[in-house]
Parts: C-alpha cells; sequence; structure tokens
C-alpha cells in the first residue's frame, strides 16, 4: 500500500509539472505566438471567446499566480477553450473524436509487437545458438538503426504505391459510412496494416531481446534444474517455469508501450495521414492551433502516467517481494 | 572530451588514477580497440561520414540546394543520385546534410552526456535530500512523453537550429542521467571513495577526478546512445517540418521529399539517400558502442564464444563466466 501511494504522489507531481510546463510556455515564449494567432483569426470569435482564450493563453493583465489558479481550475473542470483551426468546436469534443482512432492503432501494433516479440525471445531463449536466436537479433538491431518514419516511408511507397496492396492514408475510405457493417470494418483494417505493420517491425526487437536477455538468467536457475529432473515436458518448462519468472521486465515495458501509444504513434499518424491525436497534434501545431495543442498534450500525458500507474498496481499483485517491502 | 575519457578507460577502479602511470592502459585500451573489427568498421563508417560533411564545401561548392538539372530525374552519370522534384543535386543535398545532421547530433550528445554526468555525479555524492529531488525531475522527464513533448516546445519556440539544439537536450538528457547516476552510486560505496572524504578531498574533485574516471566506458556508452537519440530525434522534428527548413540537413531532405510527393511520383532516390545516411551513423556509433564494451569488459574479452560477442550476448556471457 505505500508502494502504490509513493507512486501516485510521483505521477500527481509529473502530472502538475506538464500542466504547469503547459502554462509556462505561452505566456514566457519570446514573439509572442499567441498575438499572432489572434490576428489571424479575430474575425471568426465571438468577443467573450477571445475573452476565454486570452485568459487560457495567457494574454492577460492580471498576475501571474491569479492566472495560475484560474489555469489549474480550468483544466480539472476540463474546460480547454475552443479548437482555433475547427472553429467553433471545443478541444475536449476534437480529442474525444480522434483518440479512438489513435488507440485502435498504437493498441493494435503494441499487443501484436509484445506477443510476438515475447515468444521469439522465449524462443531464442530456450534454444540459445539456435537459428532464431543467432539470425534474428542482428537484422533487427539493424532495422532498429533506421529512423521510424523513413521506414514507414519505405513501406508505403513499396506495398501502397508500387505493389498497391494496402490503401495508403487515412483510416477508412472516404465516403464509407461508419458503422459496425463487415464492410466499414473490414476497410479499416485494411487501412490498418500498413501503419501497424511498420510499428510492429521497429519494436519487435526491444521486446525480443528484452525477453531473451532476462529467460537466459532464469533459465540457469535452481527450479529449472528441479523441474527437468523431474521429468517435466520441455514445453511446460519453458513457459510455466522459465517464461513466467522472466515476465516481470516485459510487464514494465508493456505499461510503457501502454502509455506511449498515445504519443508515440505521432509520426506514423503523420506518414500515413491516419486520423488519430498525432496527426492532430501536428495539425494544431501548423495551424497555431494553441488551445488544441495544449488540450492534446495534456491528454497524452495523463493516458502514459495512468498507464504507468495501472502498471505499478498490477506489479503488485504480480511481484511478492514489491508487497512484502 | 571524448579523449579525456579514451584516456582515462583503461584504469583500474579502486586506485586514483593521477597516482598510477596512464600510458600503459592507455596503450592496452588504444589497441584492443585497433584490433576489435567493430570498432575498425564503425569508426571508418564515421570517419568517411565526417570527412565528406568537411569536405562538402569543396566536393560540392556553392548553395547546394540551388537547382542545377531538370526535375526528377533518375540517378545518371551527371547526377549520380538524381534530381528532386526541384531539381535540386541529391548527392549534394545529401553530403551537405551532414554537416548539419552531425553538427546537431553531436552537439546534443555531448551536452546531454554533461548534463547527465553532472546530475548523477551530484545524486550520488550527496545522496539524500539532494538525490531525491534530482531523482524526482530525471523521474518525471522521462515519463512525459518524449516526441509530443518536441512537438510542442518546438512549436513555441522560433524556429531555428539552436531551437532544434535546445530541445533535443530538454529532452534527451533524463535518460543518460539515470543511467549515469546509478552507475556513480555504485563506485560511490567503494572504499576507495571514502578515504578520499576522510583524507578532506573537496565534494569536485572527488566528484570529477576519484569517481568519474572509473565510469568512463558508462559514460562513453551513453555519450554515444546520446548522439544517435540526437541524429535520429533531429531527422524526425525536421520531417514533422518542425525545424529550421532553410537549413540543408538529412531530416530537411526527407521533410522535403515528402512535401514534394517524391514518394506518390515513385521517385525512390530522393528519399533513400538521406535514411540510409542517418541509418549508416546509427550502425557505425552502435558498433563502437559495443567494441567499448568488449574492451573495457575483461569478462566480455577473455572468454570465447561461438558467436560475436555484441551487447545483447552480454548476459550469457556473464553467466558461463559465473559457472
Amino acid at each position: 500500500m505505500r508502494f502504490i501511494l509513493r507512486r501516485l504522489g510521483f505521477y500527481l507531481i509529473a502530472f502538475w509539472a506538464s500542466i504547469t510546463l503547459n502554462f509556462l510556455l505561452p505566456r514566457f515564449m519570446p514573439g509572442d505566438p499567441v498575438s499572432r494567432m489572434f490576428a489571424r483569426s479575430q474575425d471568426r470569435m465571438q468577443p467573450e471567446q477571445i475573452e476565454a482564450l486570452r485568459k487560457l493563453l495567457g494574454v492577460d493583465d492580471r498576475p501571474i499566480w491569479e492566472q495560475y489558479v484560474d489555469y489549474m481550475h480550468n483544466i480539472f473542470t476540463g474546460q480547454m477553450g475552443v479548437s482555433i483551426s475547427r472553429f467553433p468546436t471545443p478541444v475536449t469534443e476534437v480529442i474525444s473524436a480522434q483518440i479512438g482512432w489513435t488507440l485502435l492503432l498504437g493498441g493494435t501494433a503494441l499487443v501484436i509487437a509484445a506477443v510476438v516479440g515475447n515468444l521469439l525471445g522465449i524462443l531464442a531463449a530456450w534454444r540459445r545458438g539456435g537459428a532464431i536466436d543467432s539470425a534474428l537479433p542482428p537484422v533487427l538491431v539493424f532495422i532498429g538503426s533506421f529512423p521510424y518514419f523513413w521506414l514507414a516511408m519505405g513501406a508505403l511507397y513499396l506495398f501502397g504505391v508500387v505493389l498497391g496492396w494496402f490503401p495508403i492514408r487515412h483510416a477508412f475510405t472516404d465516403g464509407l459510412e461508419p458503422g459496425f457493417t463487415w464492410e466499414f470494418i473490414g476497410d479499416v483494417g485494411a487501412h490498418l496494416v500498413l501503419p501497424a505493420l511498420t510499428i510492429v517491425l521497429v519494436s519487435i526487437g526491444g521486446w525480443m531481446l528484452g525477453m531473451r536477455n532476462t529467460m537466459i538468467a532464469t533459465n540457469s536457475e535452481d527450479y529449472i534444474t528441479m523441474a527437468e529432473a523431474k521429468g517435466l515436458r520441455p514445453g511446460r518448462i519453458m513457459l510455466r517455469y522459465a517464461a513466467r519468472n522472466a515476465m516481470l521486465p516485459s510487464v514494465t515495458s508493456f505499461g510503457m508501450g501502454l502509455g506511449f501509444v498515445v504519443g508515440g504513434a505521432l509520426l506514423t499518424e503523420v506518414v500515413f495521414a491516419y486520423p488519430g491525436v498525432g496527426y492532430q497534434l501536428l495539425n494544431a501545431v501548423q495551424g497555431l492551433d494553441y488551445p488544441l495543442m495544449q488540450g492534446l498534450f495534456l491528454t497524452i500525458t495523463a493516458a502514459v502516467l495512468l498507464a504507468n500507474f495501472l502498471v505499478d498496481i498490477l506489479y503488485v499483485r504480480l511481484d511478492p517481494r514489491v508487497r512484502s517491502n | 572530451m571524448a579523449t579525456a575519457i579514451l584516456q582515462q578507460s583503461g584504469t583500474t577502479p579502486g586506485k586514483t588514477p593521477a597516482a598510477k602511470p596512464k600510458t600503459k592502459p592507455n596503450r592496452s585500451f588504444v589497441h584492443g580497440l585497433a584490433t576489435n573489427k567493430k570498432a575498425l568498421v564503425g569508426m571508418a563508417v564515421m570517419a568517411v561520414f565526417i570527412g565528406l560533411a568537411l569536405l562538402a564545401p569543396v566536393l560540392f561548392p556553392g548553395d547546394p540546394s540551388r537547382i542545377t538539372a531538370m526535375a526528377s530525374l533518375e540517378p545518371d552519370a551527371d547526377h549520380w543520385l538524381g534530381t528532386t522534384a526541384k531539381g535540386q543535386d541529391v548527392l549534394a543535398l545529401t553530403v551537405h546534410g551532414a554537416r548539419s545532421s552531425l553538427l546537431v547530433g553531436l552537439t546534443v550528445g555531448f551536452a546531454s552526456t554533461f548534463i547527465g554526468i553532472l546530475v548523477g555525479l551530484a545524486s550520488a555524492y550527496f545522496g539524500r535530500f539532494i538525490d531525491e529531488a534530482l531523482s524526482l525531475v530525471t523521474n518525471v522527464f522521462l515519463l512525459l512523453p518524449g516526441l509530443p513533448l518536441l512537438v510542442i516546445l518546438a512549436a513555441f519556440l522560433p524556429p531555428g537550429l539552436g531551437t532544434v539544439i535546445l530541445v533535443l537536450i530538454i529532452t534527451g538528457w533524463a535518460g543518460s542521467a539515470r543511467v549515469l547516476r546509478s552507475q556513480a552510486l555504485s563506485i560511490r560505496s567503494k572504499d576507495f571513495v571514502a578515504a578520499a572524504v576522510v583524507s578532506g578531498e573537496r565534494a569536485g574533485r572527488i566528484m570529477f577526478r576519484e569517481i568519474l574516471p572509473n565510469m568512463a566506458s558508462i559514460v562513453m556508452g551513453t555519450l554515444l546512445a546520446c548522439v544517435v537519440y540526437g541524429i535520429g530525434a533531429q531527422a524526425g522534428l525536421e520531417f514533422l517540418g518542425l525545424g529550421d527548413v532553410s537549413t540543408v540537413s538529412w531530416g530537411n531532405n526527407l521533410f522535403w521529399a515528402g512535401n514534394e510527393g517524391a514518394l506518390l511520383t515513385g521517385s525512390w532516390w530522393v528519399f533513400v539517400p538521406s535514411g540510409v545516411c542517418i541509418a549508416l551513423v546509427a550502425f557505425a556509433l552502435a558498433l563502437i558502442n559495443y567494441a567499448v564494451d568488449e574492451v573495457t569488459n575483461p569478462r566480455l574479452r577473455k572468454i570465447k564464444t561461438p558467436r560475436p560477442a555484441t551487447a545483447e550476448t552480454l548476459a550469457p556471457i556473464e553467466r558461463s563466466a559465473a559457472k
């Protein structure tokens, strides 16, 4: 329990830090970007909306601590202003419309990469020096050297443009009615293949090597020798004895991965014009849409922190050593 | 700084480096690197790129982004790597791009490692409250999502090369600080540090002359990782159009390639070279990193394995050594 509270305190501090960063950035940046934004879009807005945004972004004559208290209050009551580039939709509405796609893309890629990568790692560690163990790691490390977005562009060019196997942009075909029909689900699936595949390709190496290295250590434990002496089937020893005890670091990485699903897919979403929060963040930056930018950053941070906290709780469940301390 | 690390690396833990003649371990370290295949390949690749970056104004005089030929030419004898949709020579852009990419990568690498060293050493040496506070800050920075933070910072700061470097340092230092802190902590608890404290040496001297030289190989590894991070993250940032679009760098080349639809028109030669260059530099630095590991870690050096010992085979070797 103490462990959980300690972690919770840490995540709250981290969240406070990111809110404060969000508060300070528009107020102390040179060049006054906010005024530029207002100059561009003033004629479309109501006076009271302008007033609200001015307060949110710090074009304001009140003392700074008063602004700060006000800002905190707005954030925790979910008032993040209206989006400029999608005027007059509130920021929260824009984000909730997009986050589903990010979760779909990032979640699919994460689960596939984690499952396949861990299985490969288990096999590599179980048959050390075998085909999987000697051939795959160098290849995966080399693939990992390429900039991620460049691999995505390559895949898009090869499979999308040259071969034409998969659609190259957006989450579903324009004009198709969203709904739970086979046609729509199939279309979404086809659009998902390339972006998800490229994420899997670059992240699978980390999973595999991590699992392999931990499991090699567990393989030399006495209880493995004991299990062998008892005459258990090798498959059972591999999965239930060795792999199970080597899982803990992978669980931690899964939590980190879960958090970065929300923000880390940014480059993928940009290359494939996939309508998730990362793509929207870049659009917001290009459209000088500061309220939306701030809202997106806070959402992404909150997701990362939440995912990590959930993993901490899971950790207490999985690892008795944490509980006893 | 790199040379200082190289010179210090050979000294063994537990002895004050100043008390020992430096030539012998020094020579064995250099000798180790010079006979290590991975190190040689890695350093050769890096030497080629640094040479190209330095010689770029001689090899391709004038502004590389000026328009010299027809648009979207395939590679031929005049333009070895073809031309862009604007009619710029891709080879000239790639060679000139090495300048900015390597400069930013090295600057970011050295700066974030330096901050990491300061934070890590201070954390480990002073402990208690300072350690708690510094660790908290480090962990918060580690947890904040890096790429979105990069994008937000780049959006608010005025565009330019300085901004790119600053933003990359802000998001990049925390990782190295954590690694260096844990290593410094383990050295802090060694007897020779306690002896230095008792003999009344100043804090700065203990941190930089006693502790730091004994973690040289980790510092080197961190430095190389930070350089790789800097080059990759700069490319990503510029690819998103958030760098200084007027400079010629690998990331900007890819940004323009995407912007001009090089992929959709099938001009693969426009976007392949810059990406391959980034990958080669990253791979070369990774090779040097493995080699430094092998040379400085006696366990990795002595034992013969059927496969080349790289960082990912470190665990099995340690195990067989323990048996």
